[in-house]
């Protein structure tokens, strides 16, 4: 991050999805950033520590309210639906569109705090044709029609943002169009596809993929709070990969199942044994797609992962999932325990308010308060811990597990409980690894 | 093997599509921010794989280029060892070997053994198995934003056939008669990513894969571009399509053309697109009829 920072009070919208979650965690880690509320109609997903959550849908007059009573001077969207499973075509367009223009006329008005909006598009703006470039880069035109609903809502959306930007010359948006996203936490098609034993390609098609990772989405997003960057930006990692080297690097085997012609017909049968290919999912793994990622990166921002960093991320992860699974107690929501944690004056804060609690004050309480440490709950929320399995358990996983998972495996049990039982048995089963 | 190309009709659109080219320094930066291909990798970010190419290139092509067409090669000095270069060459045969032959002959005979990127039609990217391998052995489609990238930011080799479809569409009866250049399009991607333009001409490739009819039903029956009626195809399957007959290839590059010379934003003057085009066109078949004329045989050249 470079640049001094200079969203102070932030909104973030769609809290409770992943990026809303994520986005706001990211942000609160910040002290330059005062005020951080978060709105969605439903309870947020994530262990959230000084974010203000407001249950409120996308009605512009409420979130009006919000803003100016906040004094919100940056608006982050993160609401954006892509992905054709994850919402019915007329909600996905409900909240894509109509969700967008009612938090644009949030924003509006000659007394409007807010100076800054960032809006999370997709490079599914671009489509996936057969006579497309092989690099799109942001000043290209589409030459077709949207072909799916989502690209559909994604260009009326992104119309509907140029618009308001165009009308506010006090104003800095900023579009970032993100490419696929792949990573060991977020679960999109994509990654169900990837979690196949075997990945079905079409016949005849290699399709380029490029990905950018968990991370750096949340970053990119952070960045363009922080700078300025007005216009639109692709964000995709560097990095095109083909789809049979993508398959390579997490260690599967590719199954050209689908056939060339009538490929619609048969991903309908494959729905039947479970797996459901989204319609904008089918143009990428025909004709595939590349972003050119030069002007974010002229921008200031770094990626942290290329494609293929992020291809391997995600090999990992699908490795050692099956011993974590179940470890991790999904974060709930309970609103009498958040109100708590943020206002009671019992709760010991990391940095007390000079004028609050007094250090002699402090001293009186417990001095390791169960959930009122920011630092362990988000750790525990970032890495799952195998410690949370009984030892028989972990100790029965073994068998299947390679000399790597092994490792990482062993560190995390050391860093963890350190129990006598597994660490031995871990250590005799990399041994019979390496004979 | 090889694709076909068809620049035309990309000149009017294609203004759109590429950002204008700011300054020299401007350039270098975009250039600069260009995403190394990471060293593990052994695809490149256009799909190009070594592995496969390099088996292709061992194999069939190393076959067809010193054994069965003994290509002979003139003017390698005139293809640029730096830079990015622009190579148009007359085009022709069902499945045309010529390009193939082209990249060959730079591989080989050039001392910088520069690879070349040859554009072909869109149609490839939609249609099984050439969607696949065409990209892998440095098959391009043919968008003025894919060349513009390769000649401009990534200062490479791109070969084109301005004659597209109508070059390898054409009947044995019409060889060597170059068709029309498209609209110009060629010279104006040169221009903008001021590279430098180098006329190839090619010999022998239409005696190697002579067409004689050319099936119109059976083409709108396979959906292919056209369904050509040569010795081998469809008589041998698909295979057919690469029995070539074993005509003497004779490949000459021509002088380049510096673009730079026409000074700053040529390409948005129409007419002098058009004579330029014109140029290359009557260098390439004047060069043509020179070599036909010169060669005793068609098979032992």
């Amino acid at each position: 991050m470079s640049g001094a920072p200079s969203a102070r009070r932030v909104l973030v919208t769609g809290l409770a999805s992943y990026w809303g979650g994520r986005l706001a965690q990211a942000l609160e880690s910040f002290p330059e950033v005062e005020t951080i509320v978060g709105v969605d109609t439903r309870e947020p997903t994530r262990e959230l520590e000084r974010t203000e959550y407001v249950k409120v849908g996308t009605q512009h007059s409420l979130i009006e309210r919000i803003v100016r009573a906040a004094d919100i001077d940056t608006v982050i969207d993160t609401r954006l639906v892509v992905d054709s499973i994850a919402a019915s075509r007329a909600r996905a367009h409900e909240n894509n569109v109509i969700g967008t223009l009612n938090i644009l006329a949030a924003c509006t008005g000659a007394e409007s705090p807010v100076r800054r909006l960032v809006f999370k598009s997709s490079a599914h703006w671009y489509g996936c044709r057969q006579d497309d470039p092989a690099f799109f880069t942001e000043q290209m035109s589409r030459s077709h029609p949207p072909a799916t609903s989502i690209e559909r809502d994604v260009i009326e959306a992104e119309a509907a943002v140029s618009d308001f930007a165009d009308k506010h010359d006090d104003v800095t948006v900023s579009v970032l169009r993100f490419a696929n996203v792949l990573g060991p936490d977020v679960e999109t098609s994509h990654t169900r596809l990837f979690s196949l034993p075997v990945t079905p390609m079409i016949l005849g098609f290699d399709p380029r993929y490029q990905f950018v990772h968990e991370d750096d989405v949340v970053h990119a997003l952070e960045h363009a709070a922080f700078n300025d960057l007005p216009g639109t930006y692709n964000v995709a990692a560097d990095g095109v990969l083909a789809l049979s080297e993508v398959i390579g690097l997490l260690g599967k085997r590719p199954a050209p199942v689908l056939p060339p012609w009538g490929t619609g017909l048969a991903t309908a049968a494959m729905r039947r044994f479970g797996f459901r290919v989204p319609e904008e999912m089918l143009g990428q793994l025909r004709f595939g797609r590349g972003l050119d990622n030069r002007m974010v990166k002229a921008a200031g921002f770094r990626f942290e992962y290329t494609s293929r960093e992020t291809v391997l991320r995600l090999a990992e992860h699908l490795r050692l999932s099956p011993v974590l699974s179940g470890a991790r107690e999904p974060y709930r929501y309970e609103r009498e325990v958040e109100e708590f944690l943020r206002w009671s004056p019992h709760v010991r804060r990391e940095r007390p308010p000079a004028d609050s609690v007094g250090p002699e004050d402090a001293a009186m309480f417990d001095p390791s308060p169960p959930v009122a440490s920011s630092a362990t709950l988000s750790d525990e929320t970032a890495t799952p811990d195998p410690g949370l399995l009984d030892a028989e358990e972990v100790i029965a996983l073994l068998a299947h597990l390679e000399a790597d998972d092994l490792e990482r495996l062993e560190h995390l049990e050391r860093s963890g409980q350190a129990r006598a039982a597994v660490l031995e048995a871990i250590a005799g089963a990399r041994g019979d690894s390496y004979t | 093997m090889a694709g076909r190309t068809s620049l035309a009709g990309l000149a009017d659109r294609s203004t759109a599509l590429i950002p204008r080219p700011g300054g020299d320094a401007e350039a270098r930066e975009r250039r600069d921010l260009l995403p190394a291909i990471e060293p593990e990798r052994t695809v490149d970010d256009w799909g190009r794989s070594e592995r496969i190419e390099g088996v292709f290139d061992a194999t069939l092509v190393e076959f067809f280029y010193r054994y069965w067409f003994r290509a002979e090669v003139e003017g390698i000095e005139n293809v640029p060892s730096s830079g990015g270069a622009l190579l148009v060459s007359n085009h022709s045969g069902a499945l045309p070997p010529d390009a193939a032959m082209i990249g060959k002959a730079i591989r080989e005979e050039q001392p910088a053994s520069r690879r070349l990127n040859i554009t072909v039609e869109h149609f490839f990217k939609g249609y099984p198995m050439f969607s696949m391998l065409l990209p892998k052995i440095g098959c391009v489609a043919a968008h003025p934003a894919n060349v513009h990238r390769l000649l401009a930011d990534e200062e490479q080799l791109v070969l084109v056939f301005p004659e597209g479809r109508k070059g390898t569409e054409k009947v044995y009866s019409e060889r060597y008669r170059l068709r029309r250049f498209g609209r110009g399009g060629f010279v104006t991607a040169a221009m903008r990513a001021k590279a430098k333009l180098v006329p190839v001409c090619v010999v022998g490739a239409e005696e190697a894969a002579p067409i004689f009819y050319q099936a119109a039903t059976l083409q709108k029956l396979t959906g292919l571009l056209y369904f050509p009626l040569t010795p081998t195809f469809p008589w041998l399957g698909p295979l057919g399509m690469i029995g070539y007959l074993p005509a003497k290839f004779h490949i000459r590059f021509l002088e380049p053309i510096d673009t730079t010379q026409f000074g700053a934003d040529p390409e948005e003057d129409k007419a002098l697109v058009q004579t330029v085009a014109h140029e290359v066109r009557a260098r390439i078949q004047e060069n043509l009829h020179e070599m036909v004329a010169r060669r005793k045989s068609v098979w032992f050249g």
